[in-house]
């Protein structure tokens, strides 16, 4: 969408517009069971049966807060490098619909539970602090359904209740690359955490953008709309191209830009206003008095510091440092945890370059045709490590070994069987190459000929021959070595 | 009236300890005066024949180490009773059945209550007179076309009149305390987080408290015993060694420092009721009490304060009562107009005039102005209440500023109708504990409280001071049957 190592500007004839990018990404804490009720979290149930009296708030139905779900906020907040709270209150945040079954939303308003925070992001121009300016703790609501009855619509409660984190960022972002930086970051922070799964498909990160333009230069921030739940990176940076050069011609027009609340139409590619400021709810935000307020001291909170896994950002400095990765390499293998698991126990067992190269290039490549995880790879780590030595100690080529790879993505097998199975073994005994190589040279007396007259690239011909005559699995450089000295 | 409705809720335990009493004879006799006494409309429903079989089944297994075993009781209709239908007096519950059990009706249950039927009560406990409840005015048994006070004016009327030998209530504001003093009978309201609020439908969070009813003090620590318990599903309970209340109960209250608030007496208050307070100064100071004058100085801001937080929260509260889940739905165009007329047509006047009044208070630009400043007025007279107990043990005050009015008196005139809550309020603010006996008679023969408030979880010292001036004041509860033909 966006070159990457230029600038992302808005340009009008000679005039160079700056887009100023705040998001609020709201992330599904990993747990078990609800914010305030014990009702399963799972994904993709019947509906309504994950619903308590609690969620579906029956009358004398009273909140309790779930320490698991605060557990996993602090955690987020030290993997975000910001202050915990010692105290925050949670408020209800009053409003009407369907799917909101209390009529009112418990969040955090005025004193959330991590205070400020940063996020740093590895752009190819070096690496970029984005200033995280809360994270509180939220009830999701339940999901209304229009498009199965009709004339009704439906409510689906399972969702209602379940735990939210909402990360707000200061408005430092300054292009589409730096959001998708900004989001994958985020969820490689969480996922390092098990704080949340990042499932943008089941909706376990979402966004609101909020989008402003300012001339090149210019200092003051301009008048913001806010584009409400966004749930693909793609669909973030379409809605905020489109938002910025809405904004852009506004002002280019001598026009003004009015704060509003706004939609993203995926299928149209646009934002529509979905309401004025002047339209905005009056959410009547008030400490819920069914909750005292949170208080955590400074035991609680350390101990939990102590449960924190080495993060992105820690992990990469050690892969450049103890493995002598390159810093893009090493970004590639730690940006996920998983992946950066799965690195890790190849390259205990076997050669730390040649894993990566493996993992980089036909692993990676591997899991994209079959757009699976790295989780779900046919080629488990161990065998991926026995691979990579049959190939370090010479019995097989690195030809082979591609061949190898493939059974293996296919079947699952251990390199080693598939090897001795199929006969792969590099012919490595000098004996029997030389007979190979003998009746090579016999069957091709124009060709030696032509050779020793000065075609030296006939070289290539017999090697060519040699390995097919060997099925591939003759030593390259053994062969290498003898037909040399037998040509010469 | 058979002499089982006579018994206090202590002797029936007594008989039925001793097997002079099953618990279907007190279950039937309880049940026969309820149903004669329906003009005086105390029930919303009854559970009569529930109530019955569970009396045979616990005849025929009786378990008598219990604290209430096989007793019937009627409850207030606030706490939610499993199949069995609950209103809070409101029509927009009037066909919800519970599937779960409050935790303060679990209890009875557990300590060998039984549940005969749910009284009456103003509409989500939103007033002091029973008038608002969708299910009728109830009678004050005391005299017809009195009203038995409220909101628990079911619960009140009904103990006054010997339909159940104790009731439980809820109080927000004083719709315990209240109600007993308009119907001569015991009233209290424990410390915010002694009984759970898990299972009764909600008020103002941070100010209700469930709390026995009683003919007399004994039966009300003994309530109280059965009702209060820690309980992990309300965030609010509190976790504290709960007393043995009857077991414990003494009238010595020599050297008990008692407090006498000046701000309590207000410009108008009738001369009964100032020598009510007076004869109940006589009796603490003749029982060896030291009697201490003190200054609330917040008090006079009890009443505003009351009135912003109240409605704020129940505002929220109530937001729940929109036609989609459950209770009462009206048929819209669409959404926004299914929860217009849901909500006019289910809620009555009072319900909506606090919801307006809730929803004022925390509107952008005028939060800071009323629900903000209301928090802090708050915490001084919650401040005003322990700088007077670094000086006195408890607090004595009249229960209300006028006996029982009669029936549409105030109902017009809401204003009216809150200052009868001028003198208990501040106790739910502070979040207090406060019991109110029945200790006189006005001109008309109505009867009077006294009220005993006391510090956070100090129960004991309030029912023990309660059972010195029970024991020396000499109440007597005149009631004639006039309801029964």
């Amino acid at each position: 969408m966006s070159d990457q190592n230029k600038e992302y500007l808005i340009l009008r004839d000679d005039k160079e517009y700056e887009v100023i990018i705040g998001l609020e990404v709201h992330a599904q804490v990993l747990s078990e069971s609800k914010l305030f009720s014990s009702s399963p979290t799972k994904f993709g149930s019947e509906p309504n049966t994950q619903v308590s009296l609690v969620d579906a708030a029956f009358p004398g139905m009273l909140p309790v807060i779930n320490e698991f779900c605060i557990k996993q906020a602090i955690k987020t907040g030290i993997g975000l490098n910001a202050k915990i709270n010692n105290k925050s209150i949670f408020d209800r945040k009053n409003y009407f619909y369907a799917d909101l079954p209390q009529g009112y939303q418990i969040s955090q308003y005025k004193n959330p539970i991590v205070g400020e925070g940063s996020v740093t992001l590895d752009m190819p121009d070096g690496e970029k602090m984005i200033g995280i300016e809360r994270l509180h703790l939220e009830q999701d609501a339940g999901k209304s359904i229009h498009d199965i009855d009709p004339q009704n619509t439906l409510v689906d409660l399972n969702r209602s209740g379940v735990a939210l984190m909402e990360i707000v960022s200061k408005p430092d972002l300054r292009s589409l690359d730096e959001v998708n930086a900004y989001i994958k970051k985020l969820r490689s922070i969480m996922r390092y955490l098990g704080t949340c799964d990042g499932n943008m498909q089941e909706g376990s990160l979402r966004a609101d953008v909020n989008v402003s333009v300012r001339k090149k230069g210019e200092t003051e921030l301009g008048t913001r709309c806010e584009i409400k739940n966004v749930n693909s990176i793609k669909f973030m940076q379409m809605a905020i191209d489109y938002e910025a050069n809405r904004q852009v011609d506004i002002l280019e027009e001598g026009g003004s830009i009015d704060q509003e609340t706004r939609l993203f139409d995926t299928k149209k590619n646009e934002t529509r206003s979905m309401r004025t400021k002047e339209d905005a709810h009056d959410y009547r935000y008030f400490p819920d008095p069914d909750l005292l307020p949170l208080e955590l001291n400074d035991d609680f909170i350390n101990e939990i510091k102590k449960e924190i896994p080495e993060l992105p950002d820690e992990k990469k400095k050690r892969f450049i440092e103890k493995f002598n990765l390159s810093p893009y390499e090493a970004n590639i293998l730690v940006s996920d945890i998983e992946t950066s698991k799965y690195f890790e126990d190849v390259s205990k067992n076997s050669d730390v370059k040649l894993a990566t190269n493996w993992i980089t290039g036909e692993l990676f490549a591997l899991l994209n045709n079959k757009s699976i995880e790295i989780t779900e790879s046919p080629i488990t780590s161990e065998n991926l490590a026995k691979l990579i030595n049959l190939i370090k100690d010479g019995t097989i080529s690195g030809k082979i070994a591609k061949t190898v790879f493939e059974i293996m993505a296919d079947s699952g097998k251990d390199p080693k069987k598939i090897v001795e199975e199929k006969g792969l073994k590099q012919q490595s005994d000098p004996k029997e190459l030389e007979k190979i190589i003998d009746k090579v040279i016999s069957d091709n007396p124009k060709n030696v000929e032509a050779y020793k007259s000065g075609k030296d690239k006939l070289f290539g011909f017999f090697v060519g021959q040699v390995m097919k005559q060997s099925n591939g699995k003759a030593n390259p450089q053994l062969v290498n070595e003898i037909l040399k000295k037998k040509l010469n | 009236m058979s002499e089982i409705n006579n018994l206090k809720l202590c002797d029936l335990v007594d008989k039925i300890k001793n097997k002079k009493l099953s618990s279907k004879e007190i279950t039937e006799a309880f049940i026969n005066r309820s149903k004669k006494s329906s003009k005086l409309n105390s029930y919303i429903t009854d559970n009569f024949d529930n109530a019955l079989n569970r009396a045979k089944e616990f005849d025929e297994k009786p378990d008598f180490n219990k604290k209430i075993p096989g007793i019937p009781l009627a409850v207030k209709d606030l706490f939610c009773t499993k199949n069995l239908r609950t209103t809070a007096g409101s029509k927009i519950l009037e066909n919800f059945i519970p599937t779960y059990e409050s935790t303060v009706t679990q209890n009875i249950i557990d300590h060998g209550g039984i549940i005969i039927g749910k009284l009456n009560c103003d509409e989500f406990a939103m007033g002091s007179s029973n008038e608002t409840s969708n299910y009728g005015n109830v009678q004050n048994p005391i005299s017809e076309n009195l009203v038995p006070g409220g909101s628990s004016g079911g619960s009140s009327a009904a103990l006054a009149a010997k339909l159940t030998p104790a009731t439980i209530g809820t109080d927000t504001g004083g719709s315990i305390r209240q109600p007993a003093s308009f119907t001569g009978t015991v009233g209290l309201k424990p410390t915010y987080g002694s009984c759970s609020r898990y299972g009764i439908v909600a008020f103002a969070s941070s100010l209700d408290q469930a709390g026995p009813m009683t003919h007399d003090v004994k039966d009300c620590a003994l309530l109280l015993e059965v009702m209060s318990s820690f309980d992990t599903k309300d965030s609010t309970s509190v976790e504290f060694t709960r007393g043995n209340y009857l077991n414990d109960l003494n009238e010595n209250i020599k050297g008990k420092k008692i407090g006498i608030p000046k701000e309590y007496k207000v410009d108008g208050m009738p001369k009964e009721i100032e020598d009510l307070w007076e004869k109940g100064i006589k009796i603490i100071k003749d029982n060896g009490g030291d009697v201490i004058d003190i200054s609330l100085p917040n008090t006079n801001y009890a009443l505003p304060t009351y009135y912003i937080v109240a409605p704020a929260e129940a505002s929220s509260n109530l937001a729940r009562y929109d036609g989609v889940k459950y209770g009462f739905r009206s048929k819209g165009e669409n959404l926004i107009d299914m929860y217009e007329k849901t909500r006019s047509e289910g809620f009555g006047d009072e319900v909506k005039r606090r919801i307006m009044i809730g929803t004022y208070v925390l509107s952008s630009g005028y939060y800071d102005a009323y629900y903000l400043k209301a928090q802090k007025v708050r915490r001084l007279i919650k401040n005003d209440f322990d700088e007077a107990y670094k000086k006195v043990d408890a607090i004595l005050t009249p229960s209300t500023p006028s006996s029982a009015f009669k029936i549409g008196e105030k109902l017009n005139d809401p204003v009216s109708m809150y200052l009868n809550d001028i003198f208990t309020v501040p106790i739910n603010l502070a979040g207090l504990p406060a019991i109110s006996i029945p200790a006189g008679h006005d001109n008309n023969g109505f009867p009077l409280g006294l009220q005993i408030i006391g510090k956070a979880f100090d129960e004991q010292n309030i029912l023990n001071i309660a059972y010195s001036i029970e024991k020396n004041i000499g109440y007597k509860n005149h009631i004639n049957d006039w309801w029964i033909k």
